[in-house]
């Protein structure tokens, strides 16, 4: 499953420029703690989380996060966006909340 | 048990002190359920006192939690002497945090402790000086439809 | 959802109970952040939360939630036990991630709020 379909299926809005939404999502990860981010999520997956500054780019990036989905209809500032951008890491939006998009990302991922 | 006089009472509030974090508004909580008080306007109180005390024990050295209860309100204020705001409209944006990164692992300083204290008063005032300190006050009516003003 | 049900599908370790496994949960909140939970939640909700700390308790008292749920099978410490039992809040820990808690409850049929 790419970035791009999960995009698609899931209706979401891409945040930051740059593209690298061919990026393989091969599992999820939901959590609003770095430390439990960098202790935990693995390779490929997707962080869906509230988080918003600009320290989740430095995550995603050390982690090899395949992107990151901020809920509840959250905006990271253009900081955060551009760093995301310089990085490769994709940023989207959803107005659904961590459990939805989690439970449907879970269900797609299984499915596939 | 009704509420017949006006009920008042303080707390101090020790910054940094997280693990006694939250006693005061169980406290006020208890103390409103006691009063018969609807769920649904005990739990407005309890978030908006519980979001108060919160940040005076994430962002300040100390401060005071007073509350005031009479037949018609609840009203808190929250008196802290802390480094003030300096640009409340900010402040009061959804996600917008100036808490370090060691109270975001404690699951606080998301940029909603202030939009929260609004979403939970019918009336909601502060006032910060930098250097000085802050001062919140938030009340809630018991019967809206009688007191709404 | 049933209390059972959530246990069940979370394959949850039961800390603390205060309430009967027939008792309905009718919502979850997903997050390690206390004003997003003060924020969104309901009542009747469970709390899905990485937090596996006396604040996450705390906050669920303080917001009329009765069942919290700790991931990735972490051990709260004592203090936290302690203030469950204190504050009536069931506790229950599960081994799966909060991704995978949240797609199991979500596949069982919960949902995170009133359409």
């Amino acid at each position: 499953m790419t970035l791009q379909e999960l995009k698609e299926k899931l209706s979401l809005n891409i945040l930051t420029e740059g593209g690298q939404l061919d990026r393989q999502v091969t599992g999820g990860y939901v959590s609003d703690l770095l430390s439990d981010v960098m202790a935990n999520a693995k390779e490929g997956d997707v962080w869906i989380t509230l988080q918003t500054h600009l320290n989740i780019v430095a995550v995603a990036s050390l982690k090899g996060i395949s992107g990151i989905i901020i809920v509840n209809g959250r905006r990271p500032d253009d900081e955060t966006l551009r760093k995301a951008s310089e990085e490769g890491i994709p940023i989207l939006g959803t107005d659904e909340t961590a459990f939805e998009i989690s439970g449907r990302i879970y269900k797609i991922l299984n499915d596939a | 048990m009704g509420i017949k006089e006006t009920i008042e009472g303080s707390f101090h509030i020790i910054g940094g002190d997280f693990s006694r974090a939250g006693e005061a508004s169980t406290e006020i909580k208890t103390l409103l359920q006691s009063l018969g008080i609807s769920k649904e306007i005990v739990r407005r109180a309890a978030i908006a006192t519980f979001e108060a005390e919160m940040n005076i024990i994430i962002y300040t050295p100390a401060g005071i939690l007073r509350y005031e209860i009479t037949p018609e309100r609840i009203r808190i204020i929250a008196e802290d002497m802390g480094p003030g705001i300096e640009d409340i409209e900010l402040a009061m944006q959804e996600g917008y945090s100036t808490a370090p990164e060691w109270v975001r692992e404690l699951g606080w300083g998301s940029g909603m402790g202030l939009p929260n204290m609004k979403k939970n008063s019918d009336e909601f005032r502060i006032d910060s000086v930098v250097g000085e300190g802050t001062t919140v006050e938030m009340i809630i009516y018991l019967d809206k439809s009688e007191n709404k003003n | 959802m049933r209390l059972e049900k959530i246990i069940q599908s979370l394959d949850a370790v039961v800390i603390t109970k205060f309430m009967a496994d027939s008792e309905e949960i009718d919502w979850a909140c997903a997050t390690d952040l206390m004003s997003e939970v003060l924020y969104y939640s309901r009542d009747s909700s469970v709390l899905i939360t990485g937090l596996t700390k006396q604040q996450a308790i705390r906050t669920a008292d303080i917001a009329d939630i009765r069942v919290v749920v700790f991931t990735r099978g972490k051990e709260p410490d004592t203090s936290t036990v302690e203030l469950a039992n204190d504050k009536k809040v069931t506790l229950l820990i599960t081994p799966y991630s909060m991704f995978t808690a949240c797609g199991r409850l979500y596949e069982a049929g919960l949902r995170c709020c009133p359409e």
